[in-house]
């Protein structure tokens, strides 16, 4: 009787356990803060993606489709942006610069579009030249289909690597059962591309007649975050889960990421989606949040300018509202800890080229992060 | 006999325009969850209960039952700033959603009619309609 009282006060204890991820206990809090943060551009709604232009000016995207230029402290609104589908996630996402903009002067853009011929829209990627605060020569390099009137999961981050291959990641749109695990269908993938939009001759499923040739990876869910490592070069990326099971993944080549087979995730109503974290011939994420934090943005920091964090990798939480900070072993995360508790919805973070830590905020700006003397 | 075939008739039609705007309203409701389930699930979960002091709740919830228009507003147009539900202060944004005026009436429907609400008068797509900045 006693052991059986005992087991059920155990069951009980676990089952509140399980099913109260509210707060996330496994993460650190600083002793001290290394750093203030100062609120650089003041003012914005969705901040959604910035980058930093040769000029030293910032260009940031608002979700709600402006292009905002900041210079001396003076917000100049870009005019001629992309046409934007503006629903539910869906929105002017990122933002990049060519690998030699100084050069080429092509800026590329993710975002929600309604071209085509069905009802909705679905990512689109753009490049385009900047003139005298307004966009020219815009080109559409790719535009995933068909549209939808679902409002989740339109990805969308970009970044070049070495090679200067250009990838964006492109969310399942809300049909986690029909999309991610098909290479027939966009949505729930990584792309590559070359800078023009062309399609690399060498991408893994070329070969494939029925397949989408720009199909880098698959079983992606929805990817918000995407940064070149800076020693290997390698692309990461970090997606978010359903409740649970949020990941960082290494983009390998031909790769199946598991969304929707496998995942460390549930459902948001507390029911399970599968019984599997793991399978043959689908990859293992490298790191994953259990509960979720909903990262958006990502970042490594290469500069010298934070004692002890060079080499880290900071993610923004929507949820918990703080930027994460990850300390990493190779490819394995040995310490975590949140910053700027409480600051609001974190949705991107940049290092300038300054070396400093630019965090953007819903419904605040961006801050810079100032190293203490 | 005269009145009461006149009563009789009234209340036959009277039961049968009950019964319709019960059928539509369920139909919107049926609607409005689809919707819910796309758009507003993920910060105020799947029973409405939100998360404290960051998502306010819709379950329960004193606020919408008492600021039908604020609320349908928000919806619409989005919200930002303090609001007080059941007794908690929240200073949060949403923005807005890009719904459709018919999408809207259809989810704030399923709203008003789940988790212990109840009671309100059906939104139409002409009262979302109606509701400006």
């Amino acid at each position: 009787m006693k052991n059986s009282m005992k087991a059920l006060f155990l069951f009980v204890v676990m089952t509140n356990l399980s099913c109260g991820q509210k707060t996330d206990n496994e993460i650190n809090t600083p002793i001290e803060t290394t750093f203030t943060a100062e609120l650089l551009v003041d003012g914005l709604e969705i901040p959604w993606g910035m980058v930093f232009l040769p000029d030293g000016s910032l260009l940031i995207t608002e979700k709600s489709g402006d292009i905002i230029r900041f210079k001396d402290g003076q917000k100049t609104t870009i005019s001629n942006g992309p046409e934007v589908y503006y629903r539910g996630q869906g929105g002017l996402l990122d933002i990049e610069l060519h690998p030699d903009y100084e050069n080429t002067g092509w800026i590329y853009f993710s975002y929600s579009s309604e071209e085509g011929e069905d009802k909705g829209g679905n990512t689109a990627i753009m490049r385009a030249k900047l003139n005298d605060n307004s966009l020219v020569n815009k080109e559409i390099l790719y535009k995933a289909s068909p549209n939808t009137t679902k409002g989740q999961h339109f990805g969308s981050r970009l970044e070049f690597d070495n090679a200067g291959y250009l990838y964006f990641s492109i969310g399942e749109r809300g049909e986690r059962d029909i999309n991610p695990q098909d290479i027939t269908r966009d949505c729930g993938k990584i792309y590559r591309i070359h800078d023009d939009g062309r399609i690399p001759n060498d991408n893994p499923f070329v070969n494939d007649p029925n397949a989408k040739p720009a199909i880098f990876t698959y079983g992606n869910r929805n990817p918000q975050g995407m940064v070149k490592h800076p020693e290997s070069g390698a692309i990461w990326i970090h997606e978010h889960g359903p409740q649970g099971g949020d990941e960082i993944n290494i983009v390998e080549k031909g790769a199946n990421y598991g969304w929707p087979v496998i995942t460390y995730g549930i459902n948001y109503s507390g029911t399970p989606i599968t019984d599997l974290t793991e399978m043959e011939g689908m990859e293992q994420p490298i790191h994953y949040w259990v509960p979720s934090i909903a990262p958006s943005g990502m970042t490594f920091v290469t500069s010298d300018k934070y004692p002890g964090w060079k080499g880290n990798l900071l993610v923004g939480s929507l949820v918990f509202q703080y930027l994460e900070r990850l300390e990493l072993s190779g490819n394995e995360v040995t310490y975590r800890e949140k910053l700027m508790e409480d600051i609001g919805r974190v949705r991107n973070v940049r290092q300038g080229p300054d070396g400093l830590i630019y965090v953007a905020v819903e419904g605040k700006g961006i801050y810079k992060l100032v190293p203490t003397e | 006999m005269k009145i009461f075939i006149a009563s009789y008739f009234l209340i036959v039609s009277c039961l049968g325009y009950y019964l319709f705007q019960d059928k539509e309203l369920k139909e919107s409701i049926e609607r409005g969850k689809v919707i819910y389930t796309d758009f507003c699930i993920t910060c105020h979960l799947e029973t409405g209960e939100g998360v404290e002091f960051t998502f306010p709740p819709l379950a329960n919830s004193d606020y919408l039952m008492n600021n039908r228009e604020a609320s349908i507003k928000g919806v619409k147009y989005g919200q930002r700033g303090e609001l007080i539900v059941n007794g908690v202060t929240y200073n949060n944004t949403m923005m807005p959603l890009g719904l459709e005026d018919e999408e809207i009436a259809d989810v704030m429907n399923y709203v008003l009619n789940s988790w212990g609400n109840s009671g309100a008068k059906m939104v139409t797509v002409e009262e979302v309609n109606s509701i400006s900045r």
